[in-house]
């Protein structure tokens, strides 16, 4: 295993438009699923780091990709970890009321990407990373799970001279 | 190895046994416990499960069986487990996955999952043939073996209610495409088929390796 990739961790954001303000009885379901799926997070292998607002144990407070947009932002120590909580943990049942509770999103609304190991990735850097993909596609600056890279492929690209047209600088 | 080769490995009764009984363990087996299972002597079982792996249809390890270690734990002995690889052959040559993989996809961009649903649990019922709902979990774990499902009850311990979970997800290859989207649709096929207003009913559960869904007794309506 390289440097590279001993020492990164995979930052997750996704974004969710909702169809009703939280305190409707439409997205209750939703709502109750909140403390015990984030509580499961926290419990699961290779969890690093979660999102959450002040004074709250979740960060469906924080609106900072518009008002009816709730967001989600982690870390974890691999992707599979990762795959494995939200698709393979009580998380699934939130994915499957999606249709319910969300609206549908024609863009990218999940961005990966690889942080070095004890960062904690800002709202704005995960934004800057969906705008990324949305812009671009996918690439191992900003990925989905269907198109995956590894920490390695990232550290090279980051190396790279960034391509001019709308390429977004490195940090 | 070619798939239709792999699949000709078990012709052989006793390796088809072999196989089946070391699939239907999800863990590790040893080579005594498989020949023991077969019901043929060590040395055969033991040419046949590496036959098995050879054709991929089989993994093979080594461990300590007793669960000891330092000196005087024995040397580590062969363990086999299924393989994960999936194996299909269609003759003439047919290419249902790569057409399930764009319906899927098709699906999940135009928002489908309530669509796809209501199809899978009539299909689910119309599987049943107008018979009322599964009688038990007994009953339950028939009908999802004899659909592919490997169900098997859970241990969970003492004064656990029981639950039948399964091994297999037969939509393996799309379900991990496209987890909300089909295993929501594999919930609704088999609510459908097991029945949704009868003594048992199902319910997502997901957990890595395994099928979504869980199957238990129903409680009270208000629960």
């Amino acid at each position: 295993m390289t440097e590279a990739a001993r020492d990164a961790h995979l930052a997750q954001l996704n974004v969710a438009t909702l169809r009703y303000p939280l305190d409707d009885p439409r997205i209750a379901p939703f709502v109750e699923m909140l403390d015990p799926v984030n509580a499961a997070a926290d419990g699961a292998p290779g969890f690093v780091w979660r999102l959450v607002g002040d004074g709250s144990g979740d960060a469906t407070g924080l609106r900072p990709a518009g008002d009816d947009v709730i967001v989600n932002l982690t870390v974890w120590e691999s992707q599979e970890a990762l795959w494995d909580f939200t698709y393979r943990s009580g998380h699934l049942e939130v994915m499957r009321g999606r249709r319910d509770w969300f609206a549908r999103h024609v863009e990218a609304h999940l961005v990966l990407w690889w942080v070095p190991a004890g960062h904690i990735p800002t709202v704005a850097e995960a934004l800057d990373r969906l705008a990324h993909l949305r812009t671009h596609g996918p690439s191992p600056r900003a990925f989905t799970f269907a198109s995956a890279h590894t920490p390695a492929e990232a550290a090279a690209h980051e190396a790279a001279p960034q391509v001019a047209a709308g390429g977004t600088p490195a940090p | 190895m070619k798939d239709i080769d792999a699949i000709a490995a078990l012709q052989d009764p006793v390796r088809r046994r072999l196989y089946e009984y070391v699939a239907a363990q999800g863990r590790e087996v040893g080579r005594n416990e498989a020949a023991e299972a077969a019901g043929v002597a060590r040395t055969l079982a033991a040419h046949h499960l590496d036959r098995l792996t050879e054709a991929g249809l089989l993994v093979s390890g080594s461990r300590r069986l007793t669960g000891r270690t330092g000196p005087g734990a024995g040397r580590p002995a062969k363990v086999y487990t299924r393989a994960p690889a999936e194996r299909s052959v269609s003759l003439p040559a047919r290419d249902y996955r790569t057409a399930a993989e764009l319906l899927a996809e098709a699906a999940e961009e135009a928002g489908l999952d309530a669509g796809l649903c209501a199809a899978a649990r009539r299909r689910g019922e119309a599987l049943r043939g107008g018979a009322p709902p599964v009688g038990g979990l007994d009953e339950a774990r028939e009908v999802l073996a004899g659909r592919g499902y490997e169900p098997h009850e859970e241990d969970a311990g003492d004064g656990a209610a029981r639950t039948v979970r399964m091994r297999n997800c037969p939509f393996h290859a799309v379900a991990e495409r496209f987890p909300p989207l089909v295993c929501g649709m594999n919930l609704a096929l088999l609510e459908g088929l097991l029945g949704a207003d009868g003594p048992v009913r199902t319910r997502m559960d997901a957990r890595p390796g395994e099928c979504c869904v869980v199957v238990e007794a129903s409680k009270n309506k208000d629960d």
